[in-house]
Protein backbone atom coordinates (compact mmCIF):
# COMPACT_ATOMS: atom_id res chain seq x y z
CA UNK A 1 0.00 0.00 0.00
CA UNK A 2 2.63 2.63 0.90
CA UNK A 3 4.78 1.00 -1.41
CA UNK A 4 2.35 2.87 -4.48
CA UNK A 5 2.09 5.80 -2.99
CA UNK A 6 5.97 6.30 -2.42
CA UNK A 7 6.81 5.52 -6.33
CA UNK A 8 4.88 8.91 -6.91
CA UNK A 9 6.68 11.79 -7.90
CA UNK A 10 5.53 14.72 -5.38
CA UNK A 11 4.92 17.96 -7.32
CA UNK A 12 7.06 20.34 -5.01
CA UNK A 13 6.39 24.06 -5.21
CA UNK A 14 9.05 26.23 -5.78
CA UNK A 15 9.20 27.95 -2.63
CA UNK A 16 8.68 25.64 0.35
CA UNK A 17 9.82 25.88 3.90
CA UNK A 18 12.86 24.19 4.64
CA UNK A 19 10.82 22.01 7.29
CA UNK A 20 7.54 22.08 6.07
CA UNK A 21 4.43 19.61 7.69
CA UNK A 22 5.35 17.02 4.23
CA UNK A 23 8.97 17.36 4.76
CA UNK A 24 8.65 16.23 8.85
CA UNK A 25 6.21 13.63 7.46
CA UNK A 26 9.07 11.97 5.37
CA UNK A 27 11.47 11.80 7.75
CA UNK A 28 9.26 11.12 11.02
CA UNK A 29 7.17 8.62 9.09
CA UNK A 30 9.60 5.54 8.62
CA UNK A 31 10.32 5.83 12.97
CA UNK A 32 7.35 4.75 13.59
CA UNK A 33 3.94 4.53 11.79
CA UNK A 34 6.29 2.92 8.41
CA UNK A 35 9.10 1.20 10.17
CA UNK A 36 11.77 0.05 7.73
CA UNK A 37 12.51 -3.04 9.87
CA UNK A 38 8.85 -4.11 11.84
CA UNK A 39 6.70 -3.19 8.95
CA UNK A 40 7.98 -3.00 5.42
CA UNK A 41 10.18 -6.16 6.69
CA UNK A 42 13.40 -4.98 5.17
CA UNK A 43 17.21 -5.04 6.35
CA UNK A 44 16.43 -7.65 9.14
CA UNK A 45 19.62 -9.87 7.14
CA UNK A 46 22.54 -7.78 8.34
CA UNK A 47 20.49 -6.05 11.43
CA UNK A 48 20.62 -8.86 13.78
CA UNK A 49 23.83 -10.36 12.92
CA UNK A 50 25.58 -7.54 14.98
CA UNK A 51 23.56 -7.10 18.09
CA UNK A 52 24.81 -9.28 20.40
CA UNK A 53 26.79 -5.85 22.37
CA UNK A 54 25.53 -2.85 22.28
CA UNK A 55 28.74 -1.07 20.94
CA UNK A 56 29.32 -2.63 17.23
CA UNK A 57 25.54 -1.98 16.86
CA UNK A 58 26.00 1.55 17.47
CA UNK A 59 29.16 1.64 15.07
CA UNK A 60 26.67 -0.39 12.81
CA UNK A 61 24.08 2.21 12.64
CA UNK A 62 26.23 4.75 12.50
CA UNK A 63 27.81 3.32 9.34
CA UNK A 64 24.69 2.21 7.80
CA UNK A 65 22.89 6.26 8.11
CA UNK A 66 26.15 7.02 6.25
CA UNK A 67 26.00 5.30 3.64
CA UNK A 68 22.51 5.29 3.52
CA UNK A 69 22.38 9.19 3.18
CA UNK A 70 25.03 9.37 0.98
CA UNK A 71 23.88 6.93 -1.38
CA UNK A 72 20.15 8.47 -1.62
CA UNK A 73 22.09 11.89 -2.64
CA UNK A 74 24.42 10.85 -5.32
CA UNK A 75 21.34 8.53 -6.68
CA UNK A 76 19.19 11.27 -6.60
CA UNK A 77 21.46 13.35 -8.13
CA UNK A 78 22.04 11.23 -10.91
CA UNK A 79 18.41 9.61 -11.04
CA UNK A 80 17.49 11.45 -14.59
CA UNK A 81 21.26 10.13 -16.05
CA UNK A 82 20.93 6.34 -15.26
CA UNK A 83 19.23 4.18 -17.90
CA UNK A 84 16.41 2.25 -16.45
CA UNK A 85 17.84 -1.10 -17.30
CA UNK A 86 21.18 -1.33 -15.85
CA UNK A 87 20.05 1.22 -12.74
CA UNK A 88 20.15 -2.07 -10.11
CA UNK A 89 24.03 -2.19 -10.80
CA UNK A 90 24.70 1.61 -11.03
CA UNK A 91 22.67 1.50 -7.43
CA UNK A 92 24.93 -1.54 -5.90
CA UNK A 93 28.06 0.07 -7.80
CA UNK A 94 27.49 3.77 -5.12
CA UNK A 95 26.39 1.48 -2.00
CA UNK A 96 29.40 -0.58 -2.84
CA UNK A 97 31.72 2.57 -3.23
CA UNK A 98 30.22 3.95 0.19
CA UNK A 99 30.62 1.05 1.91
CA UNK A 100 34.13 0.12 0.75
CA UNK A 101 34.90 3.75 2.16
CA UNK A 102 33.53 3.01 5.37
CA UNK A 103 35.19 -0.79 6.04
CA UNK A 104 38.51 1.13 5.07
CA UNK A 105 37.92 4.13 7.74
CA UNK A 106 36.90 1.29 10.17
CA UNK A 107 40.06 -0.70 9.05
CA UNK A 108 42.37 2.53 9.67
CA UNK A 109 40.73 4.15 12.68
CA UNK A 110 39.66 1.35 14.66
CA UNK A 111 40.97 -2.27 13.67
CA UNK A 112 39.21 -4.13 16.82
CA UNK A 113 35.91 -3.00 15.79
CA UNK A 114 36.37 -4.20 12.31
CA UNK A 115 37.45 -7.43 13.79
CA UNK A 116 34.36 -7.69 15.59
CA UNK A 117 31.83 -6.50 12.72
CA UNK A 118 34.02 -8.72 10.36
CA UNK A 119 32.07 -9.97 6.92
CA UNK A 120 29.31 -8.02 8.10
CA UNK A 121 30.42 -4.34 7.25
CA UNK A 122 30.52 -5.59 3.20
CA UNK A 123 27.23 -7.10 3.95
CA UNK A 124 25.90 -3.21 4.38
CA UNK A 125 25.44 -3.28 1.10
CA UNK A 126 23.02 -5.89 0.64
CA UNK A 127 21.18 -4.44 3.04
CA UNK A 128 17.73 -4.33 1.45
CA UNK A 129 16.33 -1.15 3.16
CA UNK A 130 19.47 0.96 1.03
CA UNK A 131 18.16 -0.62 -1.99
CA UNK A 132 14.50 -0.61 -1.92
CA UNK A 133 14.47 3.22 -0.60
CA UNK A 134 16.73 4.00 -3.45
CA UNK A 135 14.92 1.83 -6.00
CA UNK A 136 11.47 3.01 -4.17
CA UNK A 137 11.89 6.83 -3.30
CA UNK A 138 15.40 8.07 -4.41
CA UNK A 139 15.23 7.84 -7.98
CA UNK A 140 12.03 9.86 -8.15
CA UNK A 141 13.19 12.69 -5.87
CA UNK A 142 14.86 15.59 -5.56
CA UNK A 143 18.28 15.19 -3.69
CA UNK A 144 17.26 16.74 -0.27
CA UNK A 145 13.84 15.00 -0.11
CA UNK A 146 15.51 11.88 -0.38
CA UNK A 147 18.17 12.58 1.80
CA UNK A 148 15.28 13.40 4.85
CA UNK A 149 13.76 10.24 3.67
CA UNK A 150 17.24 8.11 3.53
CA UNK A 151 17.51 9.85 7.32
CA UNK A 152 14.20 8.88 8.54
CA UNK A 153 14.47 4.99 7.59
CA UNK A 154 18.59 4.70 8.75
CA UNK A 155 17.26 6.16 12.22
CA UNK A 156 14.37 4.29 12.18
CA UNK A 157 16.29 1.18 11.43
CA UNK A 158 18.62 1.81 14.03
CA UNK A 159 16.25 2.58 16.77
CA UNK A 160 15.13 -1.21 16.29
CA UNK A 161 18.62 -2.74 15.90
CA UNK A 162 19.75 -0.77 18.88
CA UNK A 163 16.79 -1.76 21.27
CA UNK A 164 17.39 -5.12 20.24
CA UNK A 165 20.85 -5.01 21.11
CA UNK A 166 20.33 -3.24 24.28
CA UNK A 167 18.02 -6.43 25.82
CA UNK A 168 20.27 -8.73 24.33
CA UNK A 169 23.43 -7.37 25.93
CA UNK A 170 21.42 -7.01 29.07
CA UNK A 171 19.67 -10.77 29.30
CA UNK A 172 22.72 -12.61 27.87
CA UNK A 173 25.74 -10.73 29.31
CA UNK A 174 24.38 -9.32 32.11
CA UNK A 175 26.09 -5.25 30.97
CA UNK A 176 25.40 -2.37 28.98
CA UNK A 177 28.40 -1.04 27.08
CA UNK A 178 30.51 -3.36 29.04
CA UNK A 179 29.61 -2.26 32.25
CA UNK A 180 28.21 -4.74 34.80
CA UNK A 181 24.99 -3.93 35.62
CA UNK A 182 23.74 -6.71 37.22
CA UNK A 183 27.08 -6.72 40.34
CA UNK A 184 26.81 -2.93 40.84
CA UNK A 185 23.43 -3.26 41.76
CA UNK A 186 24.35 -6.43 43.98
CA UNK A 187 23.28 -9.17 42.23
CA UNK A 188 26.73 -10.64 41.18
CA UNK A 189 25.64 -14.27 40.49
CA UNK A 190 24.25 -13.12 37.25
CA UNK A 191 25.13 -16.05 34.51
CA UNK A 192 25.73 -15.55 31.00
CA UNK A 193 22.51 -16.38 29.55
CA UNK A 194 23.28 -18.27 25.97
CA UNK A 195 19.76 -18.05 24.72
CA UNK A 196 20.04 -14.79 24.44
CA UNK A 197 23.56 -14.55 23.01
CA UNK A 198 23.18 -16.92 20.43
CA UNK A 199 21.05 -16.04 17.55
CA UNK A 200 17.71 -17.32 18.80
CA UNK A 201 17.41 -14.43 21.63
CA UNK A 202 17.81 -12.01 18.69
CA UNK A 203 14.79 -13.64 16.56
CA UNK A 204 12.86 -13.93 19.70
CA UNK A 205 13.50 -10.19 21.17
CA UNK A 206 12.66 -9.19 17.47
CA UNK A 207 9.15 -11.12 17.50
CA UNK A 208 8.50 -9.71 20.79
CA UNK A 209 9.42 -5.80 19.72
CA UNK A 210 7.24 -6.44 16.97
CA UNK A 211 4.13 -7.30 18.77
CA UNK A 212 4.42 -4.75 21.17
CA UNK A 213 4.86 -1.83 18.63
CA UNK A 214 2.22 -3.26 16.00
CA UNK A 215 -0.14 -3.48 18.80
CA UNK A 216 0.59 0.23 19.62
CA UNK A 217 -0.02 1.60 16.51
CA UNK A 218 -2.90 -0.98 15.45
CA UNK A 219 -0.83 -2.25 12.14
CA UNK A 220 -2.48 -5.50 10.74
CA UNK A 221 -1.12 -7.83 8.58
CA UNK A 222 -2.83 -10.52 6.91
CA UNK B 1 36.85 -36.52 0.39
CA UNK B 2 35.63 -37.33 3.85
CA UNK B 3 36.16 -33.58 5.03
CA UNK B 4 34.30 -32.16 1.60
CA UNK B 5 31.18 -33.91 3.01
CA UNK B 6 31.67 -33.10 6.30
CA UNK B 7 32.14 -29.37 5.06
CA UNK B 8 29.12 -29.52 3.55
CA UNK B 9 26.35 -31.08 6.39
CA UNK B 10 28.60 -28.64 8.37
CA UNK B 11 27.71 -25.33 6.54
CA UNK B 12 24.22 -26.80 6.14
CA UNK B 13 23.41 -27.74 9.59
CA UNK B 14 25.49 -26.17 12.26
CA UNK B 15 26.66 -23.04 10.84
CA UNK B 16 23.39 -22.65 8.46
CA UNK B 17 23.33 -19.40 7.06
CA UNK B 18 19.78 -18.29 8.43
CA UNK B 19 19.75 -19.78 11.69
CA UNK B 20 23.68 -19.45 12.88
CA UNK B 21 24.12 -15.79 10.77
CA UNK B 22 20.81 -14.16 9.92
CA UNK B 23 21.96 -14.01 6.40
CA UNK B 24 19.46 -13.74 3.93
CA UNK B 25 16.55 -13.42 6.19
CA UNK B 26 14.73 -10.99 4.05
CA UNK B 27 13.88 -13.08 0.98
CA UNK B 28 13.30 -15.78 4.08
CA UNK B 29 10.60 -14.08 5.24
CA UNK B 30 9.19 -12.42 2.32
CA UNK B 31 9.31 -15.45 0.00
CA UNK B 32 8.11 -18.21 2.53
CA UNK B 33 4.58 -18.03 2.54
CA UNK B 34 3.75 -21.02 -0.15
CA UNK B 35 5.92 -23.83 -0.08
CA UNK B 36 6.03 -24.27 -4.21
CA UNK B 37 7.42 -20.26 -4.30
CA UNK B 38 9.90 -21.32 -1.34
CA UNK B 39 11.22 -24.41 -3.46
CA UNK B 40 11.98 -22.21 -6.65
CA UNK B 41 14.02 -19.77 -4.53
CA UNK B 42 15.74 -21.81 -2.74
CA UNK B 43 16.90 -23.78 -5.36
CA UNK B 44 17.51 -20.55 -7.47
CA UNK B 45 19.80 -19.88 -4.11
CA UNK B 46 21.91 -23.42 -4.36
CA UNK B 47 22.37 -22.44 -8.10
CA UNK B 48 23.94 -19.40 -7.35
CA UNK B 49 26.24 -19.69 -4.10
CA UNK B 50 27.46 -23.03 -5.75
CA UNK B 51 28.87 -21.14 -8.65
CA UNK B 52 29.76 -17.77 -7.09
CA UNK B 53 31.09 -19.12 -4.49
CA UNK B 54 34.69 -20.94 -6.51
CA UNK B 55 33.89 -17.87 -9.04
CA UNK B 56 34.92 -15.66 -6.72
CA UNK B 57 37.88 -17.63 -5.02
CA UNK B 58 39.39 -17.66 -8.57
CA UNK B 59 38.78 -13.60 -8.66
CA UNK B 60 40.16 -13.21 -5.11
CA UNK B 61 43.66 -15.80 -5.62
CA UNK B 62 44.46 -14.35 -8.92
CA UNK B 63 42.97 -10.97 -9.17
CA UNK B 64 42.64 -9.09 -5.79
CA UNK B 65 45.07 -10.91 -3.03
CA UNK B 66 48.57 -8.69 -2.93
CA UNK B 67 51.40 -9.88 -5.32
CA UNK B 68 48.32 -12.63 -6.83
CA UNK B 69 48.81 -10.30 -10.42
CA UNK B 70 52.47 -11.25 -10.38
CA UNK B 71 51.31 -13.43 -13.29
CA UNK B 72 50.63 -11.06 -15.65
CA UNK B 73 54.31 -9.51 -14.65
CA UNK B 74 56.86 -8.81 -11.94
CA UNK B 75 56.07 -5.21 -11.53
CA UNK B 76 52.59 -6.58 -10.34
CA UNK B 77 54.12 -8.44 -7.85
CA UNK B 78 53.50 -5.63 -4.97
CA UNK B 79 49.92 -4.35 -6.33
CA UNK B 80 47.00 -5.26 -3.71
CA UNK B 81 43.49 -4.75 -5.34
CA UNK B 82 41.96 -6.27 -1.86
CA UNK B 83 39.77 -2.72 -1.14
CA UNK B 84 38.02 -3.78 -4.99
CA UNK B 85 37.16 -6.82 -3.16
CA UNK B 86 33.37 -5.70 -2.58
CA UNK B 87 32.66 -4.26 -5.87
CA UNK B 88 34.48 -6.85 -7.85
CA UNK B 89 32.14 -9.89 -5.85
CA UNK B 90 28.73 -8.04 -5.86
CA UNK B 91 29.27 -7.48 -9.84
CA UNK B 92 29.87 -11.32 -10.22
CA UNK B 93 26.72 -12.07 -8.22
CA UNK B 94 24.51 -9.68 -10.00
CA UNK B 95 25.69 -10.82 -13.53
CA UNK B 96 24.94 -14.34 -12.36
CA UNK B 97 21.54 -13.41 -11.02
CA UNK B 98 20.56 -11.88 -14.08
CA UNK B 99 21.48 -15.03 -15.90
CA UNK B 100 19.29 -17.14 -13.47
CA UNK B 101 16.68 -14.74 -14.03
CA UNK B 102 17.00 -15.12 -18.15
CA UNK B 103 17.36 -19.32 -17.73
CA UNK B 104 14.14 -19.65 -15.77
CA UNK B 105 12.29 -16.58 -17.58
CA UNK B 106 12.77 -19.25 -20.55
CA UNK B 107 11.76 -22.44 -19.04
CA UNK B 108 9.43 -21.59 -16.34
CA UNK B 109 7.35 -18.46 -16.98
CA UNK B 110 5.01 -19.81 -14.11
CA UNK B 111 7.87 -19.95 -11.82
CA UNK B 112 9.25 -16.80 -13.26
CA UNK B 113 5.41 -14.77 -12.45
CA UNK B 114 5.57 -16.09 -8.99
CA UNK B 115 9.12 -15.21 -8.14
CA UNK B 116 8.35 -11.63 -8.97
CA UNK B 117 10.46 -9.06 -7.39
CA UNK B 118 12.42 -11.19 -5.52
CA UNK B 119 14.57 -12.65 -8.48
CA UNK B 120 16.25 -9.34 -8.87
CA UNK B 121 16.58 -9.32 -5.27
CA UNK B 122 18.98 -12.82 -5.12
CA UNK B 123 21.64 -10.56 -5.89
CA UNK B 124 20.95 -8.39 -2.51
CA UNK B 125 20.87 -11.67 -0.70
CA UNK B 126 22.75 -11.48 1.84
CA UNK B 127 23.89 -15.29 1.89
CA UNK B 128 25.38 -15.23 -1.42
CA UNK B 129 27.69 -11.95 -0.49
CA UNK B 130 28.27 -13.21 2.93
CA UNK B 131 28.65 -17.04 1.47
CA UNK B 132 31.73 -15.22 -0.78
CA UNK B 133 33.22 -13.19 2.24
CA UNK B 134 32.96 -16.00 4.83
CA UNK B 135 35.19 -18.19 2.37
CA UNK B 136 37.78 -15.76 1.97
CA UNK B 137 37.79 -15.23 5.67
CA UNK B 138 38.11 -18.83 6.59
CA UNK B 139 41.04 -19.72 3.80
CA UNK B 140 39.28 -22.34 1.92
CA UNK B 141 40.73 -24.01 -1.10
CA UNK B 142 38.80 -24.13 -4.73
CA UNK B 143 36.73 -27.70 -3.72
CA UNK B 144 35.92 -26.44 -0.13
CA UNK B 145 34.67 -23.27 -1.16
CA UNK B 146 32.74 -24.94 -3.65
CA UNK B 147 31.78 -27.32 -1.15
CA UNK B 148 30.85 -24.49 1.34
CA UNK B 149 28.98 -22.66 -1.57
CA UNK B 150 26.77 -25.87 -2.15
CA UNK B 151 26.05 -26.47 1.44
CA UNK B 152 25.56 -23.31 2.47
CA UNK B 153 22.85 -23.15 -0.34
CA UNK B 154 21.36 -26.58 0.85
CA UNK B 155 21.05 -25.11 4.30
CA UNK B 156 19.01 -21.90 3.31
CA UNK B 157 16.60 -24.71 0.67
CA UNK B 158 15.99 -26.66 4.08
CA UNK B 159 15.14 -23.67 6.09
CA UNK B 160 12.93 -21.87 4.02
CA UNK B 161 11.15 -25.14 2.95
CA UNK B 162 10.47 -25.71 6.50
CA UNK B 163 9.66 -22.42 7.31
CA UNK B 164 7.03 -22.25 4.44
CA UNK B 165 5.64 -25.43 5.49
CA UNK B 166 4.63 -24.28 9.13
CA UNK B 167 3.13 -20.87 7.66
CA UNK B 168 0.52 -22.52 5.58
CA UNK B 169 -0.61 -24.93 8.26
CA UNK B 170 -0.62 -21.54 10.63
CA UNK B 171 -3.38 -19.90 8.33
CA UNK B 172 -5.60 -22.20 10.09
CA UNK B 173 -4.71 -21.30 13.81
CA UNK B 174 -6.11 -18.20 15.59
CA UNK B 175 -2.94 -15.52 15.80
CA UNK B 176 -3.14 -12.16 18.11
CA UNK B 177 -3.38 -9.39 15.61
CA UNK B 178 -0.17 -7.66 16.74
CA UNK B 179 1.99 -11.17 15.49
CA UNK B 180 0.34 -11.92 12.47
CA UNK B 181 2.60 -12.34 9.89
CA UNK B 182 6.31 -10.88 10.69
CA UNK B 183 6.06 -11.01 14.83
CA UNK B 184 5.15 -14.87 14.33
CA UNK B 185 7.35 -15.64 11.84
CA UNK B 186 10.38 -14.04 13.75
CA UNK B 187 9.13 -16.55 16.99
CA UNK B 188 8.92 -19.88 14.57
CA UNK B 189 12.35 -18.56 13.30
CA UNK B 190 13.94 -18.47 16.96
CA UNK B 191 12.03 -21.82 17.45
CA UNK B 192 13.75 -23.64 14.28
CA UNK B 193 16.90 -21.85 15.32
CA UNK B 194 16.51 -23.72 18.21
CA UNK B 195 16.47 -27.32 16.73
CA UNK B 196 19.03 -26.89 14.14
CA UNK B 197 21.57 -26.23 17.68
CA UNK B 198 20.87 -29.75 18.20
CA UNK B 199 23.59 -30.71 15.31
CA UNK B 200 26.22 -28.64 17.25
CA UNK B 201 29.18 -31.25 17.05
CA UNK B 202 27.81 -33.62 14.94
CA UNK B 203 30.62 -35.13 12.23
CA UNK B 204 30.73 -37.64 10.31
Amino acid sequence: MSEVKEKEVVKVKKSEALFSKRRRNILIDPLDDNNPVTIQVLGICSALAVTIKLEPTIVMSLSVVFVMIFSSLLTSLVRDYIPTRVRIIVQLAIIASLVTLVSEFLKAFNYEMFKVLGAFVGLIITNCIILGRLEAYAMGNKPYDSVLDALGSSVGYAWIILAVAFFRELLGSGSILGYKVFEMIGWSSFPTNGLFVDSIGAFIILGLIIWVQRSRNGYVEN
Amino acid sequence: MNEIINLIIKSAFMDNMVFAYFLGMCSFLAVSKKVSTANGLGLAVIFVLTCTAPLNWLIQQNILNEGALSWIGPEFATVDLTFLQLLMFIAVIASFVQLVEMIIEKFSPALYGSLGIFLPLIAVNCSILGGSLFMVQRDFNLQEATAFGFGSGFGFYLAIIALAAIREKLKYSHVPDGLKGLGITMLLTGLMGLAFKTFIGMTL
